[in-house]
């Protein structure tokens, strides 16, 4: 019903670092018809308040959290502004919002965040984690990545990427930090700000596992285990037998309990054993999101496949593991690439 | 809350979610849910043995976990298991633990 809100509302995380461009893609997308029934709760990191003034916006479904960094020190305020918003909703004081975007600091690591709406007692019945959308900037997002571990984070998390001020940049520039950027996270799709016509139901759809994407082989460097500097190392998976979701299911949780710190992200769809369409699974560090039914697979192509984005683990370790505990026998893996 | 025995319910746990429209799930109705159950307690076992403790289902609703000396500790679901069999074994439980793999390989033949 066009009416009524839904019964769990999508919470958008829109994340970057300082500078790389959050403000000015919300801005984009609010102009956009479909975001018109959304929320906006704006964090910002100082005494004074500005991005919402930037975005030229301000309604009584507009939030400011200021004075801290939502992903630390006023958690318990996200939690209660969140509250509000929903109580506002169902007293009939606000417009029924069907989506809540969230714009955090750009100093935010992603993972209290997305915790704090799947594990607060009241939020997770009323709201489920939408797309992560990580900003960064063409011009200094290289040595961002180099120098700031969480702006590494928040592109390993992140579901949709965008690439910002590539008009300020060279052509060459953009290449590289995109390849670097595919090397951190294979799978999410990246749009270039300044080009692209960015889809505002692409970026923001609740069904952000349906567009999951294999990494593209282009993008990975054919070694099949490459270090960086940083440490963050990728592994994808393509595994042909269908998977025993139990045991897959106990070796995730027991891998999730000694090693949940250091997988800063696990995406992938699996062909389970037994069931008729793919199901895509999605963990950020030691938070999982529902398992969720696809409708169909994106191709033709029916082997399960799994991306592991971790720090300092050893990704021939993590796949023997795998193989070992959730394979119901012998089974065939392919790698298709890791970095 | 149990009325007889007093125990809470837990919260939702991502492997077996309530059933909703699109979400993966075994926890549909009573029998697919206690067969899901006597796997994931199989499937857990697998595993736990190699730490001499083992895991039984508890009235559908938690599991018990117990060391070969009698020592037992409830648990709500398998994202709790772990956390529990390494304060009852007093040991890391890692599935990166490289004799752990080698000995899991070994019963897959």
């Amino acid at each position: 019903m066009a009416d009524t809100s839904p019964d769990f509302t999508p919470v958008t995380l829109i994340t970057g670092f300082l500078g790389s461009g959050k403000t000015t893609l919300l801005q984009r997308l609010l102009l956009d018809p479909a975001l018109y029934d959304s929320a906006v709760l704006l964090n910002e990191f100082g005494e004074i308040g500005l991005d919402h003034h930037l975005l030229e916006r301000i309604d009584e479904k507009m939030v400011m959290l200021q004075s801290g960094c939502v992903c630390c020190s006023i958690r318990g305020e996200l939690s209660a502004a969140i509250k509000d918003l929903h109580s506002r909703r169902e007293r009939g004081l606000l417009p029924p919002f069907r989506r809540l975007v969230i714009e955090s600091t750009g100093l935010a690591d992603p993972f209290p965040i997305l915790s704090t709406v799947r594990s607060d007692p009241v939020l997770r019945h009323h709201f489920s984690l939408g797309n992560v959308i990580t900003t960064v900037d063409a011009v200094n997002g290289a040595r961002q990545l180099a120098a700031q571990p969480e702006s590494i984070k928040q592109v390993a998390v992140a579901d949709r990427l965008v690439l910002t001020k590539t008009d300020l940049t060279t052509a060459e520039a953009a290449t590289r930090l995109t390849k670097r950027l595919r090397h951190i996270n294979p799978s999410a799709p990246l749009w270039h700000a300044a080009e692209d016509n960015l889809d505002a139901d692409a970026l923001l759809s609740g069904e952000d596992h349906e567009a999951w994407q294999p990494p593209d082989s282009n993008d990975v460097v054919p070694d099949k285990h490459h270090r960086h500097a940083d440490d963050i190392r990728t592994l994808a998976l393509s595994i042909d037998e269908p998977v025993d979701w139990t045991r897959f299911g106990v070796w995730l949780t027991m891998l999730l309990n000694r090693h949940g710190a250091a997988l800063l992200r696990v995406k992938g769809i699996l062909h389970v054993a037994d069931a008729a369409t793919p199901v895509a699974v999605h963990a950020v560090q030691h938070l999982v999101h529902t398992p969720r039914h696809l409708e169909g697979w994106p191709d033709a192509d029916r082997r399960s496949r799994l991306v592991f984005i971790a720090r300092g683990l050893d990704p021939a370790v993590i796949e023997r593991s795998f193989r070992a505990f959730s394979m119901p026998q012998k089974t065939k893996l392919s790698v298709r690439g890791g970095v | 809350m149990c009325a007889l025995c007093g125990v809470l319910g837990g919260a939702e746990h991502w492997t077996d979610a309530v059933a909703r429209p699109g979400v993966f799930t075994r926890n549909t109705d009573a029998a697919s849910r206690r067969r899901e159950r006597i796997s994931q307690v199989a499937a857990a076992n697998r595993v736990l043995k190699h730490y001499r403790v083992s895991l039984a289902d508890w009235q559908g609703t938690a599991f018990v976990l117990s060391s070969a000396t009698g020592k037992t500790e409830i648990v709500d679901n398998l994202g709790h298991l772990w956390t529990a069999a390494e304060r009852l074994t007093g040991k890391p439980c890692d599935p990166l633990d490289a004799e752990l793999i080698t000995a899991m390989e070994r019963e897959l033949g």
